[in-house]
């Protein structure tokens, strides 16, 4: 029983020219294309919807009222799972992973079953003035270190993810570079993630990188290894903005006009699994956040012998022309 | 009272080739060459393109290059500097002028 979601939105507005957007399956189908697993390499955990910040364009919802966060018994289950199935990617993300109770265990867990462990930081939570002993364990495991950083303008920046966070987040980058973090050489990597602060798609990702680079050396001295682009995904609280701020069409259009067939065969989601803070499957984090399962089926890490086989069925829905607009979100 | 101007007219740019098609060729693949990528970034000529949108007053680029300038990258503080440049040269092209008014008035006074 596959239970995929189809959205459609038609606009009524006399005035304005009507663009349909169709359901995503369909817009796969026009191009004689199929959305399936390829052999799945990264497993996501995430820990939990518990957030020290409320960031605008949060598909999830989290934030510092969110009590969802993955106990140990869940913890147990997902290294587990990891053990019987060998990953090359470990992926810790949430909320905040920093405010799991748990968080230092699972990565000392994780560390020894996988060649490469991320973890993706808010930075404001990893600079909360109690996560010193956090850092080390991050340095002295060698974990990659994913840190949202949206941009260069401080205004712009808090617009997105409230005010006085921007000079949290260099704070924490200039703490990390002192590690070692983000220096060529070191073995510790540092990257950065930009979403757009706003309904728009993102610029091209290596000018964003280079003057991302340039600035961060220039103005504060802080050095990284790689950034990524990400659009941001009309859900959970970004969609609430979209929808009051009056960008919701326009936004969707946009995605849908973009939509890139050549990104399908990248697409994240073929080689990704995604555990919730409860334990159960999904094919990525924005099917995790409307609840949509791994393949449409409801199924808890306990339950999986190893990853999910290749070429099985990936549940989608209309957010999913985030990840296939333009060149693509890998 | 019905704008003047409909947004959704600066979608339907492309029309105008429907008379003198060669022309409107002419011109769009110009365009597409003016802001693709070359020794200035596509943000510095999105930047240079809203300034001019404003000296020149047009909604439809005003509209196409704040998107634009979002889109690669840029964001309020540069926009509105940006906005100050076409105001400066816009001012002070006629200030400067004001020079050829004082030759004139002090050739003409005692």
């Amino acid at each position: 029983m596959i239970a995929e979601q189809l959205t459609e939105e038609i606009v009524e507005d006399p005035l304005e020219e009507r663009v349909a957007i169709v359901p995503f399956s369909l817009a796969l189908s026009r191009h004689g294309l199929n959305l399936n697993r390829n052999k799945t390499h990264t497993l996501q955990i995430n820990v939990g919807f518990l957030c020290n910040q409320t960031c605008r364009h949060c598909h999830l919802n989290a934030g510092p009222n969110r009590m969802e966060n993955m106990e140990s018994g869940i913890i147990e289950e997902v290294i587990s799972y990891a053990k019987r199935s060998r990953f090359e990617t470990i992926d810790i993300t949430g909320g905040a992973p920093e405010l799991n109770p748990n968080i230092e265990m699972l990565i000392e867990k994780v560390v020894p079953l996988a060649p490469k462990v991320m973890l993706r930081s808010n930075l404001s939570a990893l600079n909360d003035g109690k996560r010193d002993h956090l850092m080390e364990l991050l340095k002295s495991n060698r974990v990659v270190v994913v840190a949202s950083f949206p941009s260069l303008n401080e205004l712009q920046a808090d617009s997105q993810r409230g005010d006085g966070i921007f000079k949290v987040c260099i704070d924490a980058l200039k703490k990390l570079n002192v590690l070692g973090y983000g220096h060529e050489g070191s073995g510790l990597e540092l990257n950065l993630v930009s979403n757009p602060t706003g309904a728009f798609l993102p610029p091209s990702q290596s000018e964003t990188e280079k003057r991302f680079r340039q600035v961060l050396d220039n103005k504060w001295g802080v050095v990284f290894n790689n950034l990524f682009n990400f659009a941001n995904v009309p859900l959970g609280r970004f969609r609430r903005w979209l929808d009051t701020s009056g960008n919701l069409k326009n936004y969707m259009d946009k995605l849908y006009s973009s939509f890139n067939p050549c990104a399908v065969e990248d697409l994240m989601c073929r080689t990704l699994v995604s555990v919730s803070w409860d334990g159960y499957l999904y094919d990525c984090d924005f099917n995790l956040a409307i609840g949509l399962f791994m393949g449409g089926l409801k199924i808890h890490v306990s339950e999986m012998e190893g990853p999910p086989e290749y070429d099985n069925y990936i549940a989608t829905s209309d957010h999913c022309y985030t990840c296939t607009a333009g060149v693509g979100f890998t | 009272m019905e704008a003047y101007y409909k947004r959704k007219d600066l979608l339907k740019f492309e029309e105008i080739g429907k008379d003198a098609p060669e022309l409107a060729k002419k011109f769009f693949d110009y365009y597409g060459a003016v802001f693709a990528e070359g020794d200035l970034t596509e943000r510095e000529k999105a930047l240079i393109a809203l300034a001019v949108a404003h000296a020149v007053q047009c909604p439809y680029c005003i509209d196409a290059y704040t998107n634009a300038c979002l889109e690669k990258g840029s964001n309020l503080g540069e926009m509105t500097e940006a906005i100050h440049v076409t105001n400066a040269i816009r001012g002070g092209a006629s200030l400067v002028h004001g020079i050829q008014m004082r030759n004139i008035a002090e050739k003409l006074s005692m």
